[in-house]
């Protein structure tokens, strides 16, 4: 009898169901769509980008959109910038940047805020003590502030940029994983495995880190948005990527001169951040939706 | 409550210890003789016994801890020392820039709770319509847009194309002027945190109407005006409360940005200009106080809490 009834729903995983439920979100195939585009782009630069982004050519400096290249040269088709390097190469090259350091900075602080916040609420104590009171200190911090003042003495430059990144925004994810923790930690098969003789080691990796995945995504995702902009923020002042680096922030502050007579200068990169951005927090709603058991329908 | 207020105090210096730990950390990470990053002197040019007696004078020999524990002492005597480019104590440079911070920080709070609020309601009360969706649409691009980027829009849009408005600085000394500077930085610092804020307002509404106790006020006879506003908003407040005490730092460093995007003479422009100048003193006095303000918001918030929500009752 049993047998013979239709299953209601065909067989599934938590990660198909993630995917089915991401795939009926119109906005989120936008934003995956976008974001497919993005990485595109970023592989595939040096095919795309009709010039050297770095090849300047001082004669042919801040030519308008669309104007004809010198004879043998490909047109500029959002011009070119104050040193005569073509806009839509540098554009294009920028893609690779801001994704290595979304993805870079998420990275490093996913990794040490996953690790500690781990520890705190697994072994509890006098290192969960510990642990939580540097997370407040580094959270009472205005973020991008630390992140300003630390690049300002370590001198600015991509790389310090990046570790400086996620070096300063890993406590919300030690938080976060700490309170899931927490809750797993007395969980009955966790309490099994104890007594099935599991290490610890093995314990945090069977059964509580897998356990902390989904939070952990939702909030990395986020995270590479924040990281985006924070460092794009960050360029612009001069502390991050610098000349002739084509990232679109430094890109912008370049540009910010010229917005009376070149606007699109301006224009372009802050599209190009936008779209980025939007693209990363559409997705991340749709996860958050996906995987937090409350919202499932 | 007053109990618990003053736990909350209480546990401020603690936090501002560590606070002020990592700043006396990051000026000794500074690279360079500390003679020159700290007092802004040259010893290369300096006879040997010179230096040796500058340092022993400044107490730059002593072990780190006390030189903590004299740095600690100097900043609660509002000592933050010399500026090494204009050589004004740190403080007075700072607070010669506060006012331009605050009135900035103000405009843009004031144009959240005023725009970004009533625009979450209106988008919960009217679900699903075009005013609902095009707020949707304004918020998510709100907190995707870097706010430079958005400043330099503005900019070109009112002040450039327009003439509407001025592109920097804090008007012409007329309370009019004043004002009319002061739109452009406040919307561009404004835009992600009221994107946020209707997006939470909206959401914490719906969840809130769908309430049994909403449904009572409405079958009892209650003027629906009067329910959406004694029984809806003012529960649907609260998580806001918190949403704008989390985005305080957002705010605060946003502000650096916005300040710098738009000749804003305020204490985000003085931390930039020290940085670019390698003037650590300032860097650290402008960290500092930013961090301060933080916590002092984070308070703040915690305390306005317990206020709103009688629920809440920390003791």
């Amino acid at each position: 009898m049993i047998e013979n009834q239709r299953r209601p729903y065909p067989p599934s995983s938590l990660w198909l169901d993630v995917w089915r439920q991401v795939r009926r979100n119109r906005l989120a195939v936008l934003g995956l769509v976008i974001l497919g585009a993005l990485v595109l782009t970023a592989v595939a630069a040096p095919l795309l980008a009709p010039c050297d982004p770095h090849e300047m050519n001082l004669s042919a400096a801040l030519q308008p959109p669309g104007s004809p290249g010198e004879p043998g040269t490909p047109g500029r088709i959002l011009g070119s910038d104050e040193l005569g390097r073509d806009n839509l190469s540098r554009l294009i090259y920028g893609s690779r940047i801001s994704l290595q350091v979304g993805l870079i900075v998420v990275s490093i602080a996913g990794l040490v805020g996953v690790t500690l916040g781990t520890v705190s609420g697994y072994y509890g104590g006098a290192i969960d003590d510990g642990i939580m009171r540097l997370v407040d200190v580094v959270l009472a911090f205005p973020f991008l502030v630390l992140a300003i003042a630390v690049v300002a003495v370590v001198g600015p430059s991509l790389t310090n940029m990046m570790i400086v990144l996620g070096g300063v925004s890993w406590a919300s994810y030690a938080r976060l994983v700490r309170g899931v923790v927490l809750g797993l930690r007395e969980e009955d098969y966790v309490l099994a495995a104890r007594v099935l003789g599991a290490s610890d080691w093995r314990i945090i990796r069977r059964h509580i880190l897998p356990n902390c995945l989904g939070v952990v995504i939702v909030q990395a995702t986020f995270g590479v948005a924040n990281g985006i902009l924070a460092a794009s923020g960050l360029s612009f002042l001069g502390l991050g990527a610098q000349p002739p680096e084509a990232e679109w922030g430094a890109m912008l502050s370049a540009a910010k001169p010229y917005l009376r007579q070149r606007p699109l200068m301006s224009i372009a990169p802050g599209v190009a951040i936008m779209a980025t951005v939007l693209a990363i927090n559409l997705v991340g709603d749709a996860l958050r939706d996906a995987l937090d058991p409350r919202l499932r329908s | 409550m007053q109990r618990y207020i003053l736990r909350r105090l209480l546990f401020l210096p603690p936090l501002l210890l560590g606070v002020s730990a990592l700043t006396f950390a990051l000026i000794h990470l500074a690279p360079g003789d500390p003679l020159s990053t700290q007092f802004g002197l040259n010893p290369r040019g300096m006879e040997p016994q010179t230096v040796e007696r500058l340092r022993a004078q400044l107490g730059l020999n002593e072990p780190l801890p006390v030189q903590y524990l004299r740095y600690l002492g100097s900043l609660l005597r509002g000592d933050m020392g010399r500026s090494l480019a204009t050589r004004t104590p740190v403080s007075q440079e700072i607070w010669a820039r506060f006012p331009a911070t605050l009135e900035l920080a103000i405009a843009t709070q004031a144009l959240v709770l005023l725009v970004a609020i009533p625009l979450g309601v209106l988008s919960a009360v009217k679900r699903g319509s075009l005013v609902d969706a095009l707020c949707s649409g304004g918020a998510l691009l709100g907190v995707s847009m870097p706010s430079f980027w958005f400043g330099i829009m503005l900019m070109l849009l009112f002040a450039q194309n327009l003439g509407w408005l001025p592109s920097a600085g804090r008007g012409d000394g007329t309370l009019a002027g004043a004002l009319k500077a002061l739109i452009l930085p406040a919307v561009t610092l404004g835009a992600g945190l009221m994107g946020l804020v209707a997006r939470v307002t909206r959401s914490q509404l719906l969840e809130v109407l769908s309430q049994d106790h909403v449904r009572t006020a409405h079958a009892k006879g209650l003027a629906p005006r009067w329910v959406l506003v004694r029984h809806g908003v003012r529960n649907a407040l609260i998580p806001v409360v918190t949403i704008l005490g989390m985005q305080a730092a957002s705010l605060l460093g946003g502000a650096v940005i916005v300040e710098t995007v738009f000749a804003w003479p305020g204490i985000g422009r003085l931390a930039v200009n020290a940085i670019w100048r390698r003037d650590y003193p300032v860097i650290m006095g402008t960290v500092l106080v930013f961090s301060a303000m933080f916590v002092l918001m984070n308070l703040g918030v915690d305390i306005l809490y317990t206020l709103i929500d009688p629920r809440i009752r920390y003791d």
